[in-house]
């Protein structure tokens, strides 16, 4: 007689720092199982010491992206059923980061080079002045809108090839959010972030791989966001304003 | 890669793309029935239009295949960027002044 | 292998075709430029390397090099319209089509030489 076993999913989990190795763990398959469902059931019944991070679990916050089977992910809005490979998984932290513990990375590189590529709001105005009137059809902020709903999840820095080649490379996320800045017709930091974003590290070190574009979950574009940075500054250097 | 580069890099590229589709045509031309060197060089020898054409073609790829080997280094070898940058300078020296002892040694009568 | 999971892309693969072929072309430019400097020394010297060159692999491999300029010029091209030219969804497609154009390029010179 055969034995009425429930369905399971072999899952290989990344512990240990940088120097470390996958453990097999076997989990129950369910019918609608994420992967963030899938680490969270080896944290609390199988494994205590598996460290991970997540907040929201509902695709807001970014927290929760890991490495599974080889793409970067959110994994809270990742179904088992659309990435397991004949009932298997593989996860990892996040690459081109220093890992933590197990899946946790330390973003603060990441955060480093938003500063770096003057990702960073400068204020023109102040309280005491009107509040500036942005037309939202004007092609400037069309660009701006298309950039901004960036939630610095880093996946696309995770991604990206050039990132892993170039550890002088701001990466996509901050490039993107400087384009959106630069075009931002009430921030005065232009000068400053043309000239961060046109040296060694910035937009011309991107050869437009695409995996940020292909990967990002916002449907956000870095690719065309660092193009429009090179325009910029090519233009700003031959006028000599760089 | 900053901004200089790449705007020398980019400008070269563009340069070369009607002088390469003219080369790649006069090579489907001057293969159409067997080549010999008298072929070649009674074209080209004291020809000042070659001389342009090429002439201009050695210097783009010189800067060109420089830059792209100096990007290549940074990012493939363990080279520092100021290592990669001298060698890959030293690369395009070398390509420059090979290209134009071969734009002499076909041009010159 | 995981590793190579989103980078069977279309356009990944065209950048790494443009680089290996640049990398290629960088190789073998130093060699074109001495060949034609053999004819420095008279006629003679570029004639011999010529017929020299008659042989059928060696055809293949100069059809070869017309196959990886063509790639590299066509790769150029695609990263030249991307950073100028409003974005355009269709580039997977155009890519492809930029590698058969060079690969048609490179089999007709071999078909002529041969």
């Amino acid at each position: 007689m055969m034995s009425d076993s429930p369905p399971e999913l072999t899952v290989s989990l990344w512990r240990g720092v940088q120097e470390g190795r996958y453990e097999t763990y076997k989990v129950p398959l369910r019918e609608n199982q994420t992967v963030l469902d899938v680490v969270t059931f080896v944290q609390r019944h199988l494994d205590p010491t598996l460290s991970y991070r997540f907040a929201c679990r509902v695709g807001m916050c970014g927290s929760c992206a890991m490495t599974v089977n080889g793409r970067p992910r959110w994994t809270c809005r990742t179904h088992v059923a659309s990435v397991a490979n004949g009932g298997r998984l593989e996860i990892g932290p996040l690459a081109n980061l220093p890992v933590i513990k197990d899946l946790a990375t330390d973003l603060r590189p990441f955060f480093d080079k938003w500063q770096q590529a003057k990702g960073v709001f400068a204020p023109s105005q102040t309280r005491e002045d009107d509040v500036a009137r942005v037309r939202p059809d004007s092609a400037a902020r069309i660009a701006a809108d298309a950039a901004i709903e960036c939630i610095n999840c880093a996946i696309c820095y995770a991604a990206c090839d050039t990132v892993r080649w170039n550890s002088d490379y701001l990466g996509p996320a901050a490039l993107n959010r400087a384009w959106a800045l630069v075009n931002d017709e009430r921030d005065a930091g232009n000068p400053e972030r043309l000239r961060s974003v046109a040296a060694s590290g910035g937009c011309h070190a991107c050869h437009s791989h695409q995996s940020c574009q292909e990967l990002c979950p916002q449907r956000l574009n870095p690719t065309a966001s660092i193009a429009g940075l090179k325009r910029r500054t090519m233009w700003a250097y031959v006028k000599g304003e760089l | 890669m900053n901004v200089g580069l790449y705007v020398w890099q980019r400008l070269t590229a563009a340069v070369m793309v009607p002088l390469v589709l003219l080369h790649v045509i006069v090579i489907f031309y001057a293969t159409r029935k067997g080549l010999s060197a008298a072929d070649i060089l009674s074209r080209t020898r004291g020809s000042l239009a070659w001389a342009a054409f090429y002439g201009v073609f050695v210097v783009a790829v010189a800067v060109h295949a420089a830059i792209g080997v100096r990007n290549v280094l940074a990012e493939w070898s363990p080279l520092k960027d100021r290592d990669a940058g001298i060698l890959a300078s030293a690369f395009g020296v070398l390509l420059f002044l090979l290209g134009a002892r071969a734009v002499l040694a076909v041009v010159l009568p | 292998m995981t590793a190579l999971a989103h980078r069977q892309s279309v356009l990944w693969i065209a950048a790494l075709v443009h680089r290996l072929s640049g990398l290629a072309l960088a190789i073998f430019l130093p060699l074109h430029f001495l060949t034609l400097g053999l004819a420095i020394e008279g006629e003679t010297s570029l004639e011999n390397f010529l017929r020299w060159s008659d042989q059928p692999l060696v055809k293949l491999a100069e059809s070869g090099l017309v196959f990886l300029l063509m790639v590299h010029m066509l790769g150029g091209v695609r990263v030249l319209l991307i950073e100028n030219l409003d974005w355009h969804d269709r580039q997977k497609e155009l890519a492809t089509v930029a590698a058969a154009v060079s690969a048609i390029v490179g089999f007709i010179l071999l078909a002529r030489m041969l």
